[in-house]
């Protein structure tokens, strides 16, 4: 069961980068369209932010959304840039690359499936849930990222291709776990045994699921902000076929909203238990200081954003810090220092 | 997202009247302490003054490390130690940010809490004179039963409803506010519950032998390690306990699989009563917890001086940090060969005896290493001493370390090594002899007190709930406007003129995408007179965005 659990990760591995050259493939043949998305979409957010009261800041920006993804759905037809040939031509690529972006989903189903079945299995060997170390950490944290961004997709499709980012950010995090952090199975150390164990450790695996997800858009919303200002510049020019600015904002935020209340309460539950385990609800542990400063930051963020005079751009970099922050946790932490949480092992 | 200013408003301004500058210069600072963008600059701070707390050793958590940093680094330690950097949490500059950040907090959620009262007495304001320039706008068949009947509808959705003649407003969602509110304030009430705990909080640490011998009473002295908030009185909670018992499981590669801890407690005069404990399932007293931290084995060493008297002690060797439970250990008997004829005592005739308890000790030597935490070949490692011990007199037996000063100055000498199974002993080379008896389990115990944590859990309760009611609940309004038969819409001219009509707008007061699904429904249950409610779109409601329009 244990070695079928770690083919079904190296297996996963290909399948996520498969998926990643997809995504890039429907990246490349997506050239003719993007122009006339980036134009409109830009003048509706600009009407809209000088029209309405910030109430109405949402809904517009959804409908910029699904505007994007009209103009998308259009713009095969429409659209030819001079020397791109004919349109039939255009179409043709736009064809391709609108089956590249399904081929990419699909390998990305298939490879969340066989992550899933990764972690059922390292379960079942292991016979309790599989959190006990850092490797299994890494593999479920980065599934939860994986199954939020498919149901992300379900109610959004038009945020497809920000799966190029997702799918290479699953790449690099399953094969580190892989190659750097794998550690074969062994039961549980008696600190960890309790059901404490269970809610503490689920809810902030999910929610750093979820904040990986997170920072995705909010690294695509920096890149499409700068390229909607006319930035034409390197990391700028590759946001020419991402959805527009606004959308991406919003969708940074939903998820963050969602993921914070559930960080929060996984920490305290982890004070309950430190409680119980080691005398204490806080001490400071290292652990203990990074969630406390990854919550901090993330308080920033949503404050950030209630606070008008706040740029949006100021915003999304908290949001990237604090997704560095949760990142130093799980890898910084258990390398460089160490902490009651040790046994965490490496 | 909201329309949160950057500050709070501050209604009581006089006009023109030229005031005390320095109550101005206070007034100011306030104000400047209570935005939202001090909060953030605060909040960002906070955060980075967390961060040395992590990278630096820090004495609450762990001071040996504290001691192995001054060793490697004497001329940075002491400069660190003046700006707090080993107690980092409690320092001045960290302490400073969140009383600061705290100060703010309450400064903005006081007048916050004022209005949101207010807000929630008050009725819904009234319906604005050009509703189609809300966001949300339709015009509907009015119900039968006119503005009552809209009233109603509203009302059996949960919204807050004010009636003014034809006019009806409704408003939904005060729980944001309130769960904001709830939020923030459970934040102020974890920092009290902090400062309780670190108040009249108290925590010992000390090593527990099994045994008749090893009853501890929870006093002062009794802990190797004590620590007493500054509001805690001379008198702990009196309790007395013994460990009858424990029981440690290993698997075969020596990570261990459980503890247990059985012990008999008499509690403030209470009859004896049997208790068990270990980790994660602490025992709970009146007044007291106690934590299972760590377990070991103490050998039990007997030495029969040179008048033949024998004196026996169970020694806990302290764990080398191994898998196997290798334990370190010193046995000292300073009140050896006292002469019994006449009671004088030669102090350099004084014995120790120090080593390594090897539970499980390899088939072949060196015999540094256990190979497993059980005691599958139990084997003592011995060096005797015998000299000054550098001891005074009465202190009590429990050191854990020869004084290295005796031995260098040449008052204690090493007179050989040996080891020992169990039954065994080792006569010196002046006839005196040591036995190694046996061995009793001992474990590290942590008993504590703070008063703080039922608070801490309450505001943690306050705090998630708030949070999910303030991030999750959208403040939004409507209002419905009846217009008699025959006027028509002025907007399309439209064709149900002779009919009454009725007018409904929403306005969502925070970030809301679906807001004009809710709309549509709403407006389709309005018109219905609340008849068809929840089938909702059926009646094809001409309810609209205002961007779609534009
Ligand atoms: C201990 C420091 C603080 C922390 C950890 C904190 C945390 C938070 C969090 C996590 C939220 C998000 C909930 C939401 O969006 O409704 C929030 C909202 C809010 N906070 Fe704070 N806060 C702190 C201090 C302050 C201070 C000092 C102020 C006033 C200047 C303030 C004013 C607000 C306001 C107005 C909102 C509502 C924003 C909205 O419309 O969503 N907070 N706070």
């Amino acid at each position: 069961m244990s070695v079928l659990s770690d083919q079904l990760v190296s297996i996963a591995t290909m399948v996520y980068l498969l998926a990643m050259i997809s995504h890039a493939v429907e990246y490349a043949l997506g050239a003719s369209r993007a122009k006339q998305v980036a134009a409109p979409s830009r003048e509706l957010v600009g009407a809209a932010v000088g029209a309405a009261s910030s109430g109405a800041v949402v809904d517009r920006s959804e409908d910029a959304g699904d505007l994007a993804s009209g103009t998308s759905a259009a713009g095969g037809a429409v659209g030819t840039e001079p020397g791109t040939g004919s349109p039939s031509r255009a179409d043709r690529t736009a064809r391709r690359a609108e089956l590249g972006g399904r081929i990419a989903v699909g390998l990305t189903v298939l490879a969340a499936a066989l992550h899933l079945a990764a972690l059922v299995t390292r379960g079942l060997a292991a016979d309790r849930m599989p959190w006990g170390n850092m490797y299994e950490f890494v593999l479920t944290v980065s599934f939860i990222g994986v199954a939020a961004w498919l149901a992300v997709l379900v109610k959004w499709p038009y945020l497809r291709r920000l799966g190029l980012f997702l799918t290479l950010v699953m790449v690099l995090l399953v094969a580190t776990a892989e190659l750097v952090l794998y550690t074969p199975i062994v039961p549980l150390v008696p600190a960890l045994n309790s059901y404490w164990f269970i809610v503490h450790v689920s809810t902030v695996v999910f929610s750093s699921g979820l904040f990986l997800l997170g920072a995705v858009p909010a690294v695509a919303y920096l890149m499409r902000a700068g390229y909607e200002d006319g930035k034409r510049s390197f990391p700028y020019t590759l946001a020419k076929r991402l959805p527009v600015a606004a959308g991406l904002e919003r969708l940074t935020f939903v998820l963050h909203a969602f993921s914070f209340p559930i960080f929060t309460f996984g920490v305290i539950a982890g004070a309950i238990w430190a409680e119980a385990a080691w005398g204490r609800p806080w001490g400071w542990d290292p652990k203990e200081t990074w969630a406390f400063i990854s919550w901090v930051i993330y308080a920033g963020y949503l404050h950030a954003r209630a606070t008008p005079s706040v740029r949006r751009n100021v915003t999304a970099w908290l949001a990237i810090l604090g997704f560095l922050t949760v990142m130093m946790n799980l890898f910084g932490v258990n390398i460089f220092f160490e902490g009651l949480h040790s046994y965490a092992g490496l | 997202m909201t329309r949160v200013d950057d500050r709070p408003v501050t209604p009581a301004e006089a006009p023109r009247r030229r005031s005390n500058p320095l109550l101005a210069l206070l007034r100011n600072s306030w104000r400047q302490l209570t935005s939202m963008r001090t909060a953030l600059v605060l909040l960002f701070l906070l955060a980075v003054a967390a961060i040395p707390g992590s990278v630096l050793p820090q004495r609450g958590v762990n001071p040996e490390d504290v001691r192995d940093f001054y060793a490697a680094n004497p001329e940075l330690a002491p400069v660190l130690d003046r700006i707090g950097a080993f107690e980092a949490f409690s320092s001045v500059w960290f302490s400073a940010i969140y009383l600061l950040l705290f100060t703010s907090l309450i400064g903005c959620i006081t007048p916050r809490l004022r209005d949101h009262v207010r807000a929630l007495r008050a009725r819904p304001p009234a319906v604005p004179k050009r509703l189609e320039r809300l966001p949300q706008h339709a015009v509907v068949p009015a119900p039968e039963g006119g503005a009552a009947a809209v009233a109603e509808t509203l009302r059996r959705r949960r919204w807050r409803v004010a009636v003014r003649g034809d006019e009806v407003s409704a408003e939904k969602g005060y729980l944001k506010e309130t769960g904001n509110l709830i939020f923030h304030t459970s934040m102020v009430l974890v920092l009290i519950g902090v400062a309780l705990g670190s108040w009249y909080g108290w925590h010992g640490n000390r090593l527990l032998v099994a045994g008749p011998d090893g009853v501890f009473c929870n006093t002062r002295q009794q802990y190797a390690e004590v620590k007493l908030g500054p509001r805690v009185g001379d008198n702990l909670p009196r309790f007395c306990m013994q460990l009858d018992e424990f029981d440690a499981q290993f698997l075969p590669n020596g990570q261990a699989s459980s503890f247990n801890a059985k012990v008999t407690v008499d509690e403030d005069g209470g009859a004896p009563r049997q208790a068990e404990f270990s980790v994660n399932a602490p025992l709970r007293l009146d007044g007291a917890n106690v934590y299972l931290l760590g377990h070991g084995y103490a050998p039990v060493i007997r030495y029969t001086d040179r008048f033949g008297r024998s004196q026996t002690s169970a020694v806990p060797f302290l764990s080398t940090g191994d898998i196997g439970l290798t334990g370190e250990g010193l046995a000292a008997f300073p009140d050896a060969n006292v002469d019994p004829a006449s009671g004088e005592r030669n102090p350099d005739l004084q014995v120790a005896f120090s080593g390594l308890y090897l539970p499980t000790a390899p088939q072949e030597p060196p015999f540094t290493r256990s190979e497993h935490p059980t005691e599958q070949n139990p084997l003592l490692d011995l060096i005797a001493y015998r000299g000054n011990l550098g001891l005074d007199a009465g202190i009590p037996g429990s050191i854990y370390q020869l004084d290295e000063r005796q031995l260098r100055n040449g008052r204690l000498t090493e007179i050989g090594a040996k080891q020992l199974r169990v039954g065994e002993s080792w006569t010196l080379d002046d006839g005196t002899r040591v036995e190694f008896v046996g061995t009793e389990r001992y474990i590290v115990l942590s008993v504590r007190h703070d008063p703080g944590t039922m608070l801490l859990l309450v505001s943690s309760i306050g705090l998630v709930l708030g949070l999910m009611g303030s991030l999750f609940v959208r403040r939004r309004r409507v209002f419905v406007r009846l217009r008699p038969a025959g006027q028509g819409d002025p907007g399309s001219g439209s064709p149900t003129s002779g009919s009454s009509l009725v007018e409904v707008a929403g306005l969502p007061r925070t970030e809301h995408p679906g807001f004009a699904a809710e709309f549509a429904q709403l407006v389709a249950a309005v018109s219905a007179g609340g008849r068809s409610g929840d089938a909702g779109t059926d009646q094809g409601a001409p309810a609209r965005s205002r961007e779609g329009a534009e």
